[in-house]
């Protein structure tokens, strides 16, 4: 009502104010119906299978059964991958380009690696069949399952197209978000702290360690988060290198399939309307996952500048 | 004043030359349009291309989406014509407003492509062979059942890696056709369909994507166009035939499928051609349809489409093997043209 008051006087504010407000709704909007129309569309699917979609493997066009589970497992086990290479690489050269970098060197490494994000995720996928896959396989994945082939992590046969190759990928595709908003993280940190750490005897990576470990894990951890939306959602360049072959199982190095992969793959010929529905519902999943994950990601990052802002 | 009644006279004049251009345009030109198969795409550019030079004002718009899309739009009524690589179901057609079509107008091979090194071209299969490759029981090259059609030949012990189509796809649908047609194994634990759930193998998307999987893996085995095998040189099986002999894919042995199965063509054409007779026969080939309702709602676009369907099943024919794709046999093309005079607009004949 105060705030009414305040711009109440003016009917272009009023106006302005009101037409920033639809917009905003507009947006909501947006989500909603896209949610009710997925709900919609997979309800055929949803009354069929129930709780076992979550759980069967099978995924039987012919015989009209349909599970999401291996797509369900790739997609996070291929995300997953992605983030675990992502985030050291991104912070680590965030970390130079800032902090130690000389100052001829700083433009062009950040340029480039910001180019990455600009390149096609199509480009990407030939790559990674024409490049990545075959390199991987080679003088990766073969030699490491014939030594580690005991663990059931990194048991063959290799074929070269396969989850690990995808999460790979993907993180090559995730970095430069990581390692661009982790630059601005950094480039946040008070000049005066970092000087008090080394004027007190602390070296470079002292300072680095408490200062970062101060101001920036909340920041590293958006960006982690960004990155890991990213590899949720990436289709083209996934379905290029993951094998697409809907079983899940353990090993890294035998192909699976991810659920934006298989919409990609097999909505245009899908035509009967279980097919469809099930379909519909791989992309209500996976439009729940990334929701889940944007508000953990909120919550965990509360509950850390909290604490960080304590801890000053 | 004076000005603003200068400037409002000519909007005036702009809208109506707009209008006059418009209603002009409207007058004189005519836009077909259809969507469906991504499979016989390159061949009905050509045709829309070619057509619509000798026919002024006349215009296609076809959308390569795919056999389900095709299907779908054309039951909805939102194009004048549907495109498929597999005749439409009787369940799909009960959902029709209205009796449809299915005019054949090429016919083409699905080839098995493999990577072997130095093996080129001709590696002899036999299709209970194939079969069990695909099934997973035939797990490495050097398989004594593989090797004995294939003697002189030096197999390597590697593992043989499956190729498959990861999205729906026509080709799929005639390979999968093929398989259960030939094995009775296969069409109780598999079936046939454009996606099907493969008891081994990786996947790839399109026919770029299972090339690729051949040519980067050793050891792969795939299928795909015969076109596309063509233009990208790759090694293709010999398969043996329903009469022993072991016959490599080509314009010629897939005419000589069509023209085996000319004889026992149903009237609506709703029939594979997988495993077809005759000595020189390719047996892994299958025809593409257009889809057209026999009743058609617009008399001058229905017109425009049988003139059009008329010179594709005559001179069209004859721009196909340039493209890979095998022209309709003569007696087909008797059988279409009888059918095509079948269609008409409020009861009157369009042909």
């Amino acid at each position: 009502m105060s705030r009414r008051a305040r711009t109440g006087e003016n009917p272009k504010d009023l106006l302005f104010e009101n037409a920033t407000a639809l917009f905003a709704f507009g947006v909501l909007a947006l989500t909603l119906l896209l949610f009710g129309l997925l709900v919609r569309e997979s309800l055929p699917s949803i009354r069929r299978f129930g709780a076992s979609f979550f759980v069967s493997q099978t995924w039987d066009p012919v015989a009209g059964e349909f599970g999401a589970l291996p797509f369900v497992y790739g997609t996070l086990v291929s995300s997953f991958i992605a983030v675990l290479i992502a985030v050291p690489l991104g912070v680590g050269s965030a970390i130079f380009i800032n902090e130690f970098a000389p100052e001829w060197l700083k433009t062009p490494v950040s340029f480039l690696a910001e180019l990455l994000a600009a390149i096609p995720s199509v480009i990407y996928g030939l790559w990674g069949i024409f490049v990545l896959v075959p390199v991987m396989r080679d003088y990766f994945m073969k030699p490491a399952a014939s030594v580690l082939g005991w663990i059931p992590l990194f048991r063959g046969p290799v074929y070269g197209p396969s989850v690990l190759a995808a999460g790979v990928l993907l993180s090559i595709m995730v970095v430069p978000f990581i390692l661009s908003v982790s630059r601005e993280v950094l480039a946040t940190i008070p000049q005066v702290q970092k000087e008090a750490v080394l004027s007190l005897g602390g070296t470079r990576w002292e300072m680095i360690r408490i200062v970062v470990g101060q101001h920036c894990i909340p920041g590293i951890f958006g960006a982690t988060v960004i990155g890991l939306g990213r590899a949720l959602g990436e289709t083209m360049a996934v379905t290029m290198v993951i094998g697409n072959r809907p079983e899940a199982v353990l090993s890294v190095f035998s192909p699976g399939y991810s659920m934006a992969a298989v919409i990609a793959n097999e909505f245009a010929e899908a035509t009967d309307d279980l097919y469809l529905a099930a379909l519909v519902e791989i992309g209500l999943v996976l439009f729940l996952l990334t929701f889940v994950v944007n508000i953990a990601a909120k919550l965990v990052l509360r509950t850390m500048v909290t604490r960080a802002s304590r801890g000053l | 004043m004076r000005t603003s009644y200068g400037f409002r006279l000519a909007l005036l004049g702009i809208a109506l030359l707009i209008a006059g251009v418009a209603s002009a345009q409207a007058a004189n030109s005519l836009t077909i349009t259809g969507a469906g198969a991504t499979f016989p795409y390159p061949l009905y550019s050509k045709w829309f291309y070619e057509y619509s030079n000798s026919h002024p004002g006349l215009n296609f718009n076809y959308q390569s989406i795919g056999s389900g899309g095709g299907i779908r739009q054309i039951t909805a009524g939102t194009v004048d014509f549907g495109a498929s690589d597999a005749p439409m179901t009787d369940e799909e057609m009960a959902k029709l407003p209205g009796p449809i079509l299915h005019i054949p107008t090429a016919i083409g091979a699905v080839t098995v492509v493999y990577n072997l090194g130095g093996v080129g071209s001709g590696l002899k299969l036999a299709h209970d062979v194939l079969v069990d490759i695909y099934l997973g029981k035939i797990a490495k090259w050097n398989d004594p059942r593989i090797a004995s059609l294939n003697p002189g030949l030096k197999l390597p012990a590697t593992e043989i890696v499956v190729a498959t189509r990861s999205d729906g796809s026509g080709t799929t649908d005639i390979f999968t056709n093929y398989l259960s047609t030939v094995s009775l194994d296969w069409r109780a634990k598999v079936g046939r369909g454009k996606s099907i759930r493969w008891p081994v193998g990786l996947g790839g998307k399109g026919n770029e994507g299972v090339a690729g999987l051949v040519k980067h893996t050793p050891g792969a085995i795939g299928y795909v166009e015969l076109a596309y095998a063509k233009q990208n040189k790759m090694a293709m099986a010999a398969l043996k035939n329903r009469e022993g002999t072991f016959v490599l894919p080509s314009i010629e042995t897939t005419s000589a499928a069509a023209a085996g199965a000319a004889k026992t063509m149903p009237a609506d054409f709703r029939v594979s051609l997988v495993n077809a007779p005759g000595k020189d026969s390719y047996g892994i080939c299958g025809m593409t349809w257009l889809l057209v309702y026999k009743n058609q709602k617009d008399p001058a676009k229905g017109k425009a489409l049988v003139s059009f369907l008329k010179w594709a099943i005559r001179d069209g024919q004859k721009i196909g093997p340039t493209l890979d794709y095998a022209p309709l046999p003569k007696p087909v093309v008797d059988m279409v043209d009888k059918t095509l005079k079948q269609i008409t607009s409020g009861g009157k004949n369009l042909y």
